[in-house]
């Protein structure tokens, strides 16, 4: 049996969808409307699912008065409220698509200590979402 | 292959307290869960089967049959009860989400005979969810 843990969480933050490598022509036929110079914003839904085994003292995976605060401090600080275009370094040199911020959150989520990141989802609006999975799951949880 | 899901909700109370612990452990790993008077949610249990739809009939299971065996194995077990004090299948141990829908897990995979049970999914509340799946050949 496989047992996984899923939690929501929410920021709200402008992005520009534009590259220096290629021609202010080229951005507008990609990115159409995204890319606007003043940037514009979304109600951006995070969804992080961790696997592990079921502590029978607690009867949970991970305890979200530990996991709620790691992901708080890791992305939603980080990111809410902010232009990620800027304001968050990765986003200098990538461009900020939310294919790009939901590697960057899985990056800075895989290191949470007392459960194993299995996927991120992230909905940029409630008709686009976006999801990453750890590459090896064989090490499934024996529950 | 073709997977189908059925929705049903309950309602259920309960709280976390671990009698190993202090009352101060508890408070300190349960938070607001360890209020002793207990608090309720209202679940929402998604189960999916997965299998080759019948020749025949077309379906994969007959939906009133699925729909009956969740109103025995979960609604009746668990709808309006305190999961704490109610379920015998999980005494001794704290009703979390994990717990529950392993419990509904082990409840409902031998009872589904067409198609196979391929993953319990229940919603404590819209931002927190336990997904329980067969995994690749562990078992139980």
């Amino acid at each position: 049996m496989k047992i996984s843990l899923s939690r929501q969480y929410h920021f709200a933050a402008s992005h520009r969808l534009h590259t220096a490598k290629l021609s202010e022509e080229e951005n507008k036929r990609i990115y159409g409307k995204c890319s606007n110079p003043y940037g514009h914003g979304h109600n951006y839904i995070v969804e992080v699912t961790v696997t592990g085994p079921v502590d029978p003292e607690t009867g949970m995976i991970a305890n979200l008065t530990e996991l709620d605060p790691f992901v708080q401090r890791e992305v939603i600080e980080p990111f809410d409220q902010k232009f990620l275009n800027e304001e968050v370094a990765e986003f200098r040199e990538e461009v900020a698509t939310t294919e790009n911020v939901c590697r960057e959150i899985f990056r800075r989520l895989k290191s949470f200590p007392l459960a194993r990141l299995e996927r991120v989802r992230v909905e940029e609006t409630s008709k686009n979402s976006f999801e990453i999975e750890a590459e090896n799951t064989l090490d499934e949880v024996r529950a | 292959m073709i997977r189908i899901t059925r929705k049903i909700e309950f309602s259920a109370a309960h709280f976390y307290h671990n009698p190993n612990f202090s009352a101060e452990e508890n408070r300190r790993v349960f938070g607001k869960c360890n209020n002793p008077h207990g608090h309720g949610h209202n679940y929402v249990l998604e189960v999916t089967i997965a299998g080759e739809p019948d020749p025949t009939t077309g379906m994969v299971l007959d939906l009133t049959e699925l729909k009956s065996i969740l109103q025995t194995e979960v609604m009746e077990r668990m709808d309006h009860r305190h999961l704490n004090y109610e379920v015998p299948e999980l005494a001794g141990q704290i009703p979390t989400c994990e717990n529950i829908a392993a419990l509904i897990w082990k409840l409902l995979e031998p009872k589904i005979k067409s198609g196979k049970l391929d993953r319990v999914r229940l919603y404590e509340s819209a931002e927190l969810f336990v997904d329980v799946s067969a995994g690749n050949g562990a078992r139980a």
